[in-house]
């Protein structure tokens, strides 16, 4: 009896002790890796797809939270129009893809899109985020969509799975966007 | 027969070197070495790993009720393994992303459970501090080794934290041989097995004589 006393007694010590740190440690870190994210894995997309920006768009960005969702929104502005782009997720064939969405505020079309993290079979799917001319086809595409495959955008060859991920990605991309662009706007004159 | 501390740290480097001569742990050391830096970094992280997990279980050996102690060295290696996790996304996000799922695969690697119960359960504090290191140093070593041999063969270069952060390799064969063609095939997933027989092959030559 004092065995199993014991027992339970040291396992729940030890359990608690380590759920303690671990959730000190990832409280006290948890800064540091966003801002890792930020500029390893979105940042690197966002500065591609505004080149021409006059700002930083990393550094300019403010957020919004929509039905317990976070989106962070990067603000840039590129030959006097201002741009907004945000992260969405579609279903991969190797998980999630994540796609940066950029739109142009006055004419409410996509500006460009770039993908930060995939894990796709090499050579095919990871084409999304290699090629460049499968991103630009999304570019001048209208928010309210549709956006799809072969309607107006062209899959990669033998990565049809890939292809339908990025663009529902870019749909709810687009619905997001219309749905929150009044919070948008209000937020935009900030940056003015 | 008591081994002193150096004895206890040295082993770990040539006689019980983990993935060559206990065959241990294969699951990263086939998974993560196509490149040498990568194996550098697998070999730190479990290093850490196993110092920490040692110290531990060697302090609380007298408290550890024996029937449940591979439950407390579960419980003892995956909070270490966390915080791992964790530090190196918080510091080192580039090679979190090239490791990714191996990290938390450390919890399950037999070297650092093998180590707790065969050793550091049993000892006193110095000595599983100094088995631990050796083990760990012994680990990395030989996953840089076998990191480098792929690398060399399968892509022609070398990759080690040169300056600008991890990027660029450190030294590229071709500008050696510039008829140098990469032997691909060592990259994948196959090369690893054919890779570590190579080395077993050539570690059993020289420790038999």
């Amino acid at each position: 009896m004092g065995e199993m006393i014991k027992m339970v007694v040291v396992l729940t010590i030890l359990s608690s002790l380590s759920g303690g740190v671990l959730a000190y440690v990832k409280e006290g870190t948890r800064e540091q890796i966003e801002m890792q994210v930020l500029q390893l894995v979105k940042g690197p997309a966002i500065k591609a797809i505004f080149k021409d920006a006059s700002n930083d768009p990393v550094a300019d960005r403010f957020s919004i939270e929509e039905d317990g969702q976070k989106y962070d929104m990067f603000v840039a502005k590129v030959d006097g129009k201002e741009m907004v782009a945000f992260e969405t997720f579609g279903k991969g064939y190797g998980g999630d893809i994540g796609l940066v969405v950029a739109f142009d505020v006055a004419d409410d079309k996509i500006y460009g899109v770039g993908v930060t993290t995939l894990s796709e079979t090499a050579g095919l799917g990871s084409k999304a985020k290699e090629d460049p001319k499968f991103a630009a086809q999304f570019a001048g595409v209208d928010a309210k969509g549709p956006i799809e495959v072969g309607n107006p955008i062209n899959a990669l060859s033998g990565a049809t799975i890939t292809s339908r991920a990025v663009c529902s990605a870019a749909t709810d991309a687009g619905d997001i966007y219309q749905k929150l662009k009044p919070q948008i706007q209000e937020q935009l004159k900030a940056f003015k | 027969m008591a081994k002193s501390i150096t004895q206890e740290f040295v082993k770990g480097l040539w006689e019980e070197v983990p993935p060559f001569r206990l065959v241990l742990g294969l699951c990263p050391v086939l998974g993560v070495t196509t490149k040498m830096q990568f194996g550098i970094g697998m070999g730190l992280a479990t290093t850490f790993v196993l110092v920490f997990a040692n110290i531990l279980v060697s302090l609380l050996r007298k408290v550890i009720p024996a029937k449940v102690r591979i439950a407390c060295f579960i419980i003892i290696i995956a909070t270490f393994v966390t915080l791992v996790e964790l530090l190196m996304q918080a510091y080192a996000y580039r090679l979190f992303l090239d490791l990714g799922l191996f990290i938390p695969l450390i919890v399950v690697n037999c070297i650092v459970l093998g180590r707790a119960e065969a050793f550091a359960f049993k000892n006193g504090l110095l000595p599983s501090i100094a088995d631990g290191l050796g083990i760990g140093i012994g680990f990395t070593l030989s996953l840089a080794a076998l990191g480098g041999l792929r690398e060399i063969l399968g892509a022609g270069t070398l990759t080690v934290w040169g300056a600008p952060l991890f990027e660029g390799p450190l030294f590229n064969i071709a500008n050696y041989f510039p008829g140098f063609q990469p032997f691909e095939f060592m990259v994948q997933a196959p090369g690893a097995f054919v890779c570590l027989g190579i080395m077993l092959c050539f570690m059993n030559m020289v420790g038999n004589k």
